[in-house]
């Protein structure tokens, strides 16, 4: 699993609950205090084996952990940058989903060997989505639920979100948008911080 | 002739940033991109020449100069706005009616969007500068990453030679950081003089008092030989209770024999070790640069040697200036 995923649940473990929790997570699993760095690419059970010691220390189900992680990847200070990045997607809320399947592809234009999980949208019509997501990390389908919670409160869409059980090797996110124009959302100037 | 005839929102859409010229070279219409640009300011109606700087290719002040050019690519500012490069492309309309100049940002797209406050809206659909902008800021925060990953590896690298250069018990330089130290001396071709330390009733401290009386002896010695030379002189520890001290600048016998008799005096007082106290001495071989044609590391290693055993000989305690 790439460093820059790696080190983005390092931040989140640390931002949310404290860097003493982070070091004793960092001991569970036999890395260093600095943890990952994040241009560095590391072991899948490194990273399956984070997210179970820090669900052990939390005493927090897994799942509910990752959704947590999706919201903190696109509303924390520290990742503003992945905002921004995922707001360049689309316009609305219904164009952001739509980019997300090229999601991959922009993420390698980036960092060419980043593993972003592989996204596909199914529109069926009459505001209802359903993205498949296929990973190396398992749940990451709650990582997206949290995400796209987050995501749409950025582009003030009113969303109902829900995750069926898994079928095979991919997760299912369904997305049912109630009003795209329920609240301002937040700004997005193209011209910031690209120095 | 032609089979394409658009209203002016579709063509607005298509391309934000045109301009409808007349025959006579006057702004018939624009994009709504360019009323961004300049800032309110009515295009319609002014002469395209006045409003517009055309930079390249030369020679095009009339519409026949600009329709000369049609196809090629063009260089075009607002005149209110010469810092904004703008590239376009211009095509004569039929029956001499006029010309249509499409225009884009160049590589200033990333300027222009912040100067200008542009979104999404500004560019057409089909434009891909909204993927520049992303790249643009994907990849600064990539190299922000990097950056704060080459900060962390430079200071691990220094700290890493730091210690590869340490004797560790004393916190002195080692035998590596000496002959680094030795060789650069040479190579700047400046005068020095070296001196080599070893400690006299060492060996009896370790065996009666143990090692850690030893260890204390060795961290005094360091301390005592480090107070007594400058800060630009390199000391080293060398062997078990073996120093050298490299002090550049210093020519002078007699100066140096002072600084060697100071440190030999300092060494041969008590050192207390718990409630129990070691006594040790030194002796000191010594030369000089300037006592060679041409330095060499080896050579003076080996003069500095010399002079120590004939210390040792004469008595322990002493200094010996190697004598060419």
């Amino acid at each position: 699993m790439h460093g820059l995923i790696n080190r983005s649940i390092q931040c989140f473990l640390r931002d949310t609950w404290g860097q003493s929790l982070w070091l004793s997570v960092a001991r569970d699993v036999r890395l260093g205090s600095d943890g990952f760095e994040a241009m560095l690419v590391y072991d899948p059970a490194l990273t399956e084996a984070v997210i179970d010691a820090a669900a052990m220390r939390l005493n927090r189900p897994r799942d509910s952990l990752l959704e947590d992680l999706g919201t903190y990847l696109v509303s924390h200070p520290t990742l503003e940058p992945v905002r921004r990045l995922l707001r360049f997607g689309g316009t609305d809320f219904v164009d952001f989903l739509h980019s997300l399947e090229d999601l991959p592809e922009r993420g390698r234009l980036a960092v060419p060997d980043l593993d972003l999980p592989a996204l596909a949208l199914v529109d069926g019509g009459d505001g209802r989505f359903t993205l498949t997501l296929r990973s190396q990390l398992k749940g990451t389908g709650h990582i997206a639920v949290g995400l796209l919670r987050a995501m749409a409160d950025d582009y003030g869409a009113l969303v109902l979100l829900d995750m069926p059980d898994p079928q095979g090797d991919a997760d299912c996110v369904t997305i049912h948008l109630l009003d795209t124009r329920f609240a301002a959302g937040r700004r997005f100037d193209l011209g910031v911080r690209t120095g | 002739m032609s089979r394409a005839c658009l209203p002016d929102t579709a063509l607005a859409r298509l391309m934000p940033m045109h301009v409808l010229l007349s025959a006579q070279g006057r702004v018939t219409g624009h994009g709504p991109t360019l009323s961004r640009l300049s800032q309110g300011k009515p295009l319609t109606g002014m002469d395209f020449f006045t409003a517009f700087d055309l930079r390249r290719p030369g020679g095009m002040v009339d519409m026949a100069g600009l329709i000369a050019r049609a196809g090629e690519r063009l260089h075009v500012t607002l005149r209110d706005l010469p810092d904004t490069v703008l590239r376009g492309l211009v095509v004569p309309l039929d029956a001499g009616q006029g010309a249509l100049i499409n225009l884009s940002f160049g590589i200033g797209i990333v300027d222009a969007v912040k100067i200008h406050a542009l979104n999404d809206a500004d560019f057409a659909p089909t434009d891909l500068a909204i993927e520049m902008l992303y790249l643009v800021e994907a990849k600064s925060a990539v190299m922000n990453e990097l950056r704060d990953l080459n900060i962390r590896l430079q200071g691990a690298k220094v700290m890493a030679e730091e210690q590869a250069m340490t004797d560790t018990l004393t916190g002195l330089r080692n035998r590596r950081a000496f002959d680094l130290g030795l060789s650069r001396q040479i190579t700047q071709g400046m005068p020095f003089a070296l001196m080599h330390v070893d400690l006299d009733f060492f060996k009896a401290v370790n065996d009666t008092l143990g090692h850690a009386a030893g260890d204390h002896v060795l961290t005094e010695v360091a301390r005592i030989l480090t107070d007594e030379t400058r800060l630009g002189d390199t000391v080293a520890r060398v062997g078990g209770d073996e120093f050298v001290v490299l002090l550049p600048m210093i020519t002078d016998p007699a100066r140096l024999l002072h600084v060697a008799n100071r440190i030999i005096d300092r060494l041969s007082r008590p050192i207390p070790w718990q409630d129990q106290t070691c006594r040790i001495a030194a002796s000191i071989g010594m030369t000089l640069s300037g006592s060679y044609i041409r330095a060499d590391p080896l050579r003076m290693l080996h003069d500095a040697d010399t002079a120590l055993y004939a210390a040792k000989r004469a008595g322990r305690g002493r200094a010996v200036l190697h004598q060419p």
